[in-house]
């Protein structure tokens, strides 16, 4: 299969899980993370952050992942960006990692000084259409995607989100079975180029 | 949000000439007002890429609607509905006798309850007339 089509196959994949999360009422119905059968894969993507360093999605394979598309002039994800903080705070040695993903059209001018201003304690990376395409066109902000350790969507929030919503998503991810095993903590360990990683455990191993 | 059709203008030289710019958001929609609450947001704005013999003058706008909503701790300055921007140009001393039309772009960015929806601009066409 091309690249393009594989795309596209990726990118209907994931229509039909943002309109399954959809609801016609003002606000998002209360989204349960999907059944594991059902998450599709979470679209890998490369994208720089305010350091100008490369990060990939792919990196955080392993980990939680709280994937929170945002703009600067929407005040809607300003509401939610403390929480997410809250939880970068919280879980981040639990194994959680936020990113937030800036589609701002001007570019850093406008998000350095917000993210200061905030004080956002998370990662953000500067967004774009492509990225944005693979994730069924993020037309609405904040559109939050919740990914598993598997590297898979477990659920989508379009538009601002029940807080106990992402909360609850967040707890039952961190303390899902990992693949063949229980998760029951996470241990820091170098990995074989001597860097220090987070390891899952299962039950018995230390 | 949708812009109506745009009467055409017809003005003499040195006169100051107005054209009513109809526009409609749809419901369950807002646009931030042109004096939007907070600098981060983006407000309603016309951009005028070329006038010809009408000379800009700046834009009327209705007064705005402070509603809150759920996402937001104050009250956001917003327009909703349907309602009128009015755009406002001197007719050139030195005008031609003759028709034009004057091209600009009418920028917004719109949120319903819960979510927010990337700017946009939707062109607009005045046509003039200089007698």
């Amino acid at each position: 299969m091309s690249r393009l089509r594989l795309t596209a196959a990726l990118a209907g994949v994931l229509l039909g899980f943002l309109l399954g999360s959809c609801s016609s009422a003002p606000r998002p119905a209360r989204a349960a993370l999907k059944p594991d059968k059902e998450r599709p894969a979470a679209p890998d993507f490369t994208l720089k952050d305010a350091n100008g360093k490369a990060v990939r999605l792919s990196d955080f394979r392993g980990q939680v992942v709280l994937l929170d598309f945002w703009a600067t002039w929407c005040d809607p994800c300003a509401e939610e960006i403390p929480w997410f903080m809250d939880l970068q705070r919280k879980e981040k040695d639990h194994g959680l990692t936020v990113l937030g993903v800036s589609m701002d059209d001007d570019g850093w001018n406008s998000v350095k000084p917000f993210v200061a201003k905030i004080g956002i304690n998370y990662r953000v990376l500067m967004g774009n259409d492509e990225t944005a395409q693979l994730y069924g066109g993020v037309d609405a902000l904040p559109t939050t995607f919740l990914i598993d350790r598997q590297g898979r969507i477990a659920a989508v929030h379009i538009g601002v989100a029940d807080r106990r919503d992402i909360d609850e998503g967040v707890e039952k991810l961190l303390a899902a079975p990992q693949q063949g095993g229980r998760v029951t903590r996470m241990e820091k360990q170098p990995d074989r180029a001597g860097r220090i990683v987070l390891a899952a455990l299962a039950p018995g191993a230390n | 949000m949708t812009v109506g059709v745009l009467p055409k203008v017809v003005g003499k030289r040195n006169a100051a000439v107005q054209a009513k710019i109809p526009c409609t958001v749809r419901e369950g929609f807002h646009v931030n007002s042109d004096k939007p609450a907070e600098d981060y947001l983006i407000p309603l704005k016309i951009t005028w890429t070329q006038t010809g013999a009408l000379q800009p003058q700046p834009a009327t706008f209705p007064a705005p609607q402070f509603q809150k909503y759920e996402f937001s701790q104050k009250p956001l300055s917003v327009f909703t509905g349907a309602f009128d921007v009015t755009a406002n140009f001197k007719v050139a001393a030195n005008a031609p006798a003759g028709q034009g039309i004057a091209t600009g772009r009418l920028s917004y960015q719109a949120c319903n309850n819960t979510a927010c929806f990337a700017p946009k601009s939707i062109q607009i066409s005045i046509p003039y007339r200089i007698e």
